[in-house]
């Protein structure tokens, strides 16, 4: 269960690379013009370098939205740890959690006494990743 | 300036295509663990029923099955009719599950059942949401998709849940939903067992000089069994004479509650569909019997994946408790039910 899979989401349509080649050339325009109307003396200079500018960054960031690896999905399964424990002398026996395996089963002997052990508990360890706070 | 004119006119419509993408990657997302669920059944069928034949096209059939709840205009009697509803339902999933597994025995029938049926809950949520989905891009209507995209991360969350739920079955692990039957488990470990209704099971354990007549449903199989009718038939059995009913269950906890807390109160503390809690109270209510609820707290999530420490061990605490309830609300020499609610996968007794 760890297979990946594609998501469709990321596939990128003729449409959307359309529209970024159209803000690409009009913020490129802007800024051209921008740079005239310095040349010029002209105030509205700072207007067109300043959609200019967030033209090229705005079809920068669609564009490298696009390149962006396709988001990939993965089934992470928990580990599940199984005890055995010696009712007599308390002998421990960790491991990972087999099919078969339940609560209160009767196990193999135990390697100490040989009395009969039993699986005393199963469980996964959750690590958690942020502090709670707010607890 | 062209920009903001954009804006003005199509700005709901580009927050729309947004919203509509964000939606279509958690389908995506979805779909995946729609696939692995149904994948992961088949494999498991193959595996511990070696069927002679090809199962997936009867899994698949399978996962396309629906329950038609009973009519409640006069609600008189639904409860039973209900009961029938879903007792069919039980016996035609058991029957479908031996079918497609010849080989298996019945608590891997019964963890085979529950596989089949997270399997199946995947594919009603991938299919509920596709369908909104679908409306909402056809009518390119913003308020549908934007109460979508406002629920997914909890639809997420959900399936997320049966999704580990779905390995848990499949290889017969403790989940957290087993919270109950594992305290009525160590109370009742060593005593002799009888059964007493559909999948229950009841011994009577002296604990602090009172008897206790602790039930759960029959492990290590995953299965709830009927503990309406186990708790129902003590009552009849011992002529009303219980001083006290302790339940025991797994309960939702919420954001920022611990996992494994746990806190005690009064009512019957089950879940399901409300048959079972139905029958106690009317039991209860027969007799005039104290009802306790101890409950351990978990999030969905946990509640269906395999089983977490800190609910293992809050099996320890709830006994305690029990101990302590019994002593102070019961005379020595009274008759108890404790009753282990929840699914008993992986647990024996």
């Amino acid at each position: 269960m760890t297979e990946k899979a594609e998501s469709p989401a990321a596939r990128t349509s003729f449409f959307y690379l359309a529209i970024i080649l159209v803000t690409l050339i009009l913020s490129v325009i802007a800024l051209s013009l921008g740079v005239t109307a310095l040349q010029g003396g002209d105030a509205s200079a700072g207007s067109y370098a300043l959609v200019g500018f967030i033209g090229l960054a705005l079809s920068a960031y669609m564009l490298l939205q696009t390149q962006r690896r396709p988001s990939r999905v993965t089934f992470e399964m928990p580990q599940v740890i199984t005890t055995i424990l010696c009712q007599k002398c308390g002998f421990k026996n960790i491991r990972d959690f087999q099919r078969g395996d339940y609560v209160f089963k009767e196990a193999e002997p135990c390697p100490k006494c040989n009395e009969k052990m039993m699986i005393a508990s199963i469980y996964r360890e959750v690590k958690e990743k942020e502090k709670e706070r707010l607890s | 300036m062209m920009l903001f004119v954009a804006f003005i006119f199509y700005g709901q419509r580009i927050q729309m295509y947004i919203m509509i993408r964000e939606v279509e990657s958690r389908l995506a997302r979805l779909k995946f663990i729609r696939d692995e669920g149904r994948k992961m059944a088949i494999s498991t069928i193959k595996e511990i029923g070696k069927p002679q034949e090809d199962p997936t096209e009867r899994v698949d059939r399978f996962l396309e099955y629906i329950a038609i709840a009973p009519e409640s205009m006069d609600p008189a009697g639904v409860v039973w009719k209900l009961e029938h509803v879903l007792d069919v339902r039980d016996i035609r999933f058991k029957d479908e599950v031996r079918l497609m597994a010849p080989e298996a025995d019945e608590a891997q029938l019964n963890n085979l059942e529950n596989t089949l049926e997270a399997a199946l809950a995947l594919n009603i949520i991938y299919k509920v949401i596709r369908h909104f989905y679908l409306l909402g891009k056809k009518t390119l209507s913003l308020y549908i998709i934007m109460q979508l995209q406002m629920v997914l991360p909890l639809i997420m969350r959900e399936a997320e849940a049966f999704a580990s739920a779905l390995k848990a079955f499949a290889t017969g692990q403790p989940i957290g939903d087993g919270a109950g039957a594992l305290v009525a488990a160590k109370l009742m470990h060593g005593h002799e067992k009888r059964r007493i209704a559909q999948d229950i099971v009841v011994a009577t354990v002296p604990l602090e000089g009172r008897t206790a007549h602790v039930l759960k449903s029959e492990g290590p199989g995953g299965n709830v069994g009927k503990p309406g009718d186990g708790i129902r038939r003590i009552i009849e059995e011992t002529e009303g004479k219980i001083a006290a009913i302790v339940m025991v269950d797994a309960a939702l906890k919420l954001e920022g509650e611990k996992p494994g807390d746990v806190a005690e109160g009064v009512g019957v503390a089950i879940g399901g569909p409300g048959i079972d809690q139905f029958k106690i109270e009317e039991s209860v209510l027969k007799y005039k019997i104290p009802v306790n609820a101890v409950i351990v707290k978990e999030d969905i999530g946990d509640a269906v994946s395999p089983m977490r420490k800190e609910i293992f061990d809050a099996a320890d605490t709830v006994i305690q408790r029990i101990k302590r309830l019994i002593l102070e609300r019961t005379k020595a020499g009274d008759s108890v039910i404790i009753a282990g609610i929840g699914n008993t996968i992986g647990i024996g007794q």
